[in-house]
Order: C-alpha cells, then sequence, then structure tokens
C-alpha cells in the first residue's frame, strides 16, 4: 500500500533500496517456486582456543552457484574474562548482528516500498543470557538467550505510527527474528 | 439430464446465483448434497452467530424484516432465513444430492455426477462453499496420542471437550470466540496467537460493518487492491454477533483468565513450542485496527476512541508440557480450506488453489466459482456480498452462453 504524502506531491522517498526489483523478483519467483530456494553457506576454522575464523564467499539461489563480490570473513572468540584472547566478539554477538542487521534492512525496504524518506536509522540491541547454562552450573538455565531487546531511533518524514509500522513490518518479515523466534531443526554431524 | 446451467451448492450463495439466473430466465437445477444450508445446519458450533448485523444480512430480493435490525443472527435464523429464500426459489433444488464429479462432457460442456443422477450442462456454478474442511498443520501429528484433538469443525459446545486445559490454536474470529465460550465454561485457556486482524465492534455508536461499509472497503474491488493474495488470506476479524455489542478481542479473553502464547510453532516429545513474536503480532494488529478507525475519522471527520493496546504478559511462555501441565484437548481454530477433489478439471495452480479471475474459472469456459473469500469484492466474504457477485457472475455467464 503506497503512502500519499499529499502536501508535497514531487516528493518520492529515495533509501537506496531498489523495491520494483524485489517486486519484480517476487512476481518471477512465483511463477518459478525453484529459483526461490536458496541455501547460504559459510566455512568456519578453528585457530586456537576460543577462537575460530569463518569465511563467506558462496551461496546457492535462482537454481544456480551464486558468489559474493568478495570472500568475507569474521573472527570470534571470547573476551579475556572468560579466558579468552577476545580476538573477536562472541557467537552469541554475531547473533545480534545478524538480527539487528536484518531488522535494519527490513526497515529500509518497507520505507521504501512505503514512500517513507529515512533520515537516520539507529538500533541499539541487547541480548540476555545466564553463562550458568553453557558452563553447565545449573541444569534449569538454557543456554540461549533470555531475551533480545530492540530498541529503534529513528529519524524519517513519517508520523511516529507510520515508524512504529515500519518497525513491525520489518519483524514480520525478517528472516533472522523468525530464526530467533521460531525452532529450527539443526543437523550436525561429523563427516 | 441435460439443463443449461447446473449450480453446487444451496447455501447463500447457491440461492442467490439462482435467483438471478431465474430473474434472466436462464433454466438451471442447484445441486445440494444434503439440505438447504446445509454447512450452517450440521457443520458449525451452536453459539455461532453471525459478524455482520441483521440489517446488512440480504440477498437479491429478500432483506432483514425482524425486530432486530442491529443484531447479529444465530446459526437457526440464518438457516431459517435461507430457507424462506429457497422457498421463493423457482428453480428445482435436488438436496441429498452430493457431487461426486465434474468433468469436462464429450460433447462439450460439462458432466456433472452426484449421487442421484447425472447432469449434462453448458455451464456449471461451483457454489460449495469456502470452508469445506478444517486446516490442520503437519505438526498436529506431533501431538502426544493422550491428547484429544479437536477441529473448529468439529466443536459444538464446551461440554463435548474433557474439563483439562485447553491449548486453543488461532485468534482470529473462530479462535477467540470458541476460547471466550471455553473460558466462560470454567476451563483453563492458552490461546496460541499469530497474525491476526483486531476490530472493534462497535466505533462512534455504529457498528464497524457500518462503517466498513461508508469508507468504502466491503466494496473493494479484487482487481484494483495491491496484493490480492494477501487480501484473500487475511484472517477474519476478531469480532464475535454479541447480543450486547461487546468487543471480543485478546484483551476480553486475557480479562476472562486466558494465557496468551505466540503461534504454536513445533511440538516436540511432548512439549509444545511458541513463536517468540506474539508481542510483535499484537503489536501490528493494534497498529492496523488504529490506521482502520483513523481512515474512518478521516472519511467522517471528528475523531472516537481507540482501542487499548492489547496486553501482553513481559515474558510469555514460550513453551508448554502439554500432558505435564493437564492440557487435554488441542483445539484447532487454524481455518478451514475449500474442497474440491471432486473437479476433475485442470483448473488449479500448483498449491492446489483454483486459479479463477474473480469467479470466472480460468481455462474452463463456462465454469463459475462463487462464495470465496475476496472472490471479487471485500464483501464477498459475508452474506450479502452474494448479490453483487452472483449478478456479475451471471452476466458473464448469460454471455458465455450466448456465444457458446
Amino acid at each position: 500500500m503506497g503512502m500519499t504524502t499529499t502536501d508535497s506531491p514531487a516528493a518520492t522517498a529515495d533509501n537506496g533500496v531498489n523495491v520494483q526489483a524485489l517486486l519484480d523478483a517476487r512476481n518471477a519467483l512465483i511463477d518459478a517456486p525453484e529459483g526461490a530456494k536458496f541455501t547460504w553457506k559459510a566455512a568456519t576454522e578453528w585457530v586456537r582456543g576460543t577462537h575460530s575464523e569463518t569465511t563467506i564467499t558462496d551461496f546457492f539461489g535462482l537454481g544456480a552457484d551464486q558468489s559474493h563480490k568478495s570472500t568475507f570473513t569474521f573472527s570470534a572468540d571470547h573476551p579475556e574474562i572468560f579466558a579468552s584472547e577476545d580476538n573477536g566478539p562472541t557467537p552469541v554477538e554475531f547473533v545480534l548482528v545478524g538480527l539487528a542487521s536484518c531488522l535494519t534492512a527490513g526497515v529500509a525496504s518497507v520505507a521504501q516500498n512505503r514512500d517513507i524518506q529515512l533520515n537516520r536509522v539507529k538500533a541499539t540491541i541487547e541480548g540476555d543470557l545466564d553463562v550458568l547454562g553453557i558452563l553447565g552450573g545449573d541444569p534449569e538455565v538454557r543456554n540461549g538467550f533470555t531475551g533480545i531487546r530492540v530498541t529503534y531511533d529513528i529519524d524519517a518524514d513519517a508520523s511516529r505510527e507510520d515508524i512504529e509500522a515500519l518497525v513491525a513490518q520489518s519483524q514480520k518479515r525478517s528472516a533472522v527474528y523468525d530464526v530467533i523466534t521460531n525452532p529450527t531443526n539443526v543437523t550436525v554431524s561429523v563427516s | 439430464m441435460r439443463v443449461p446451467v447446473v449450480v453446487v451448492g444451496a447455501g447463500h450463495t447457491g440461492l442467490a446465483v439462482s435467483r438471478v439466473l431465474a430473474d434472466r430466465a436462464v433454466d438451471h437445477v442447484l445441486l445440494e448434497r444434503g439440505e438447504v444450508a446445509n454447512t450452517w445446519k450440521t457443520e458449525r458450533w451452536d453459539s455461532l452467530r453471525l459478524l455482520t448485523p441483521n440489517w446488512l444480512t440480504r440477498l437479491p430480493n429478500l432483506a432483514y424484516e425482524g425486530p432486530d435490525p442491529d443484531g447479529y443472527m444465530t446459526v437457526a435464523e440464518l438457516v431459517g432465513f435461507l430457507e424462506r429464500y429457497a422457498d421463493g426459489c423457482v428453480a428445482p433444488v435436488h438436496t441429498g444430492t452430493e457431487v461426486t464429479s465434474v468433468r469436462a462432457a464429450d460433447r462439450g460442456g460439462y458432466c456433472v455426477e452426484a449421487t442421484t443422477g447425472t447432469w449434462e450442462a453448458a455451464a456449471v456454478v461451483l457454489a460449495s462453499g469456502p470452508f469445506n474442511e478444517p486446516k490442520v498443520p503437519a505438526l498436529a501429528a506431533d501431538l502426544p496420542a493422550t491428547i484429544e484433538q479437536v477441529t473448529a469443525f468439529d466443536y459444538r459446545r464446551p461440554s463435548q471437550l474433557r474439563p483439562g486445559r485447553v491449548l486453543v490454536v488461532g485468534a482470529s474470529a473462530t479462535g477467540i470466540q470458541i476460547a471466550y465460550e471455553l473460558l466462560g465454561s470454567g476451563r483453563e485457556v492458552t490461546v496460541a496467537v499469530g497474525e491476526h486482524v483486531r476490530m472493534p465492534r462497535t466505533y462512534r455508536g455504529r457498528d464497524i460493518f457500518w462503517w466498513l461499509g461508508r469508507i468504502g472497503r466491503l466494496d473493494e474491488r479484487y482487481d484494483e487492491v495491491d496484493d490480492l493474495v494477501r487480501a484473500r488470506h487475511v484472517p477474519s476479524p476478531q469480532l464475535a454477533g454479541t447480543t450486547d455489542h461487546s468487543d471480543l478481542d485478546l484483551n476480553a479473553v486475557t480479562a476472562r483468565g486466558a494465557e496468551l502464547v505466540g503461534r504454536l510453532s513445533a511440538v516436540r516429545d511432548g512439549t509444545a513450542y511458541f513463536s517468540g513474536s506474539l508481542r510483535n503480532v499484537c503489536h501490528l494488529a493494534d497498529l492496523k485496527v488504529a490506521r482502520l478507525l483513523d481512515a474512518i475519522d478521516e472519511s467522517a471527520g471528528g475523531r472516537g476512541p481507540r482501542p487499548k493496546p492489547t496486553r501482553v504478559d513481559d515474558d510469555p511462555r514460550l513453551d508448554a508440557d502439554l500432558v505435564a501441565d493437564g492440557y487435554e484437548t488441542v483445539l484447532w481454530a487454524t481455518g478451514f480450506r475449500a474442497d474440491h477433489s471432486w473437479l476433475h478439471l485442470p483448473v488449479f495452480d500448483r498449491k492446489g488453489e483454483l486459479r479463477h479471475d474473480g469467479g470466472v474459472v480460468t481455462g474452463s469456459p463456462g465454469l463459475y466459482r462463487t462464495g470465496l473469500n475476496f472472490l471479487r469484492r471485500r464483501k464477498s466474504t459475508f452474506i450479502h456480498g452474494a448479490a453483487d457477485d452472483a449478478t456479475d457472475l451471471v452476466d458473464h455467464l448469460v454471455g458465455y452462453l450466448a456465444s457458446a
């Protein structure tokens, strides 16, 4: 549903999202649903201690192997208070990165689709985690987050209600939000 | 038997089509698997009332003339209303005649096989209702065997269920009405809530349907909406035909003691897992109802009250060990679907849904479908929407017969 700004009819939002391409892709994939089945890939190599390095280059989608423009490398580790060397963020922080960046991409896309100009979008994200779970110190405590809070600070040419609707819609269409809020079957094997 | 037109189903949409066909002097028969208004008589729960007010419950040449235009018909009242309508039907209504197959006839047109005979017709109108069977998610198979599963299709009244806790899955009109009734019977009820549509029963002294009509929503056409797939799949609004015109939203069921949890997303080893998205789906529904009321105010001037935000616990439960936590019943209020299994024609898309352009079935000239959600207009979903849809489809059909 396109937003209309009646007081400035010439205004057209530009958030750098090519909504038409996304809508065209959706229509094309409805007719060719096999192309919509993507597989995302990463390769992780242990370095030392809790430090590992993950590279991401290739993925599968639109019925063919695809590659990013370049290889991306991520170090993950744990901070010194865990007796680690802190060569990178913790894996759970990468989860927060995934969630916040996915929701933020969604905010930009939905805003573009609704013709809302974004001037600033900032998210702060916090995840609570009781480490007694992963340390095996209390069987009642789960390993993962007990709660995650994301707070958006958005400056846009829109009402507060419209901004809240952007953020709500971005959750509805977010892959990472879905991954975190719903169970997923995970298979880990040894080759 | 040869007849120009066969209408499959003598519910409100089939009867409306029949009336319009008769007005246009098109010879036809109605084939009905049971009796007139069969679905309403046999496949709905006892306390159900229409979501639409009586003044809006009308069909071609039949309007409500009772004493309570602002009330909501019970199923029994609706059945009486439709029976009176059928009495005025000039075409033969073959009751107890279940259609078992519709296929292309060798000589063109269609061959309609039913339990009491076979008809050949140049045109067929499928008016077999949108809600022929319950939709139940695949994860139902993962529930512990000791939990009784009941669908909204089989639910009649609270006494039918075991006394223990009930997990109602689904919070659209059906789920929320049944949850509210079960709470009234003294049961402990948990409601698993996915995306839903919230609506006040009345706004600024008028029924919400009055406003939906006034701002043109009910007349929105299928070829004018942005995203028809989405429009056809919007869940039915959280409303009930309440005698006191009260709202029936999530706040009403939590006030009666219900616990809200997120959408049921998995069952493993007897534990049900609920999505962590409850807060967002409630916030989405709150924002959407506010937008609807804004649109009403914009059209009418002035401003009415806004519903209170949906109350959601700070930490809604994410799982339930069903047996240990005392659940005895899972009630599926996860929607219904049309049954077209007897339609032996290449008219389905890859998801098994009938392909049609506002009820004109694609790739099968002379075949029509009526009575589906948002078939031609938003109001197609409601009783009174049958009138305009019947007129449009019969116009098309008459043109087809003339050219065939």
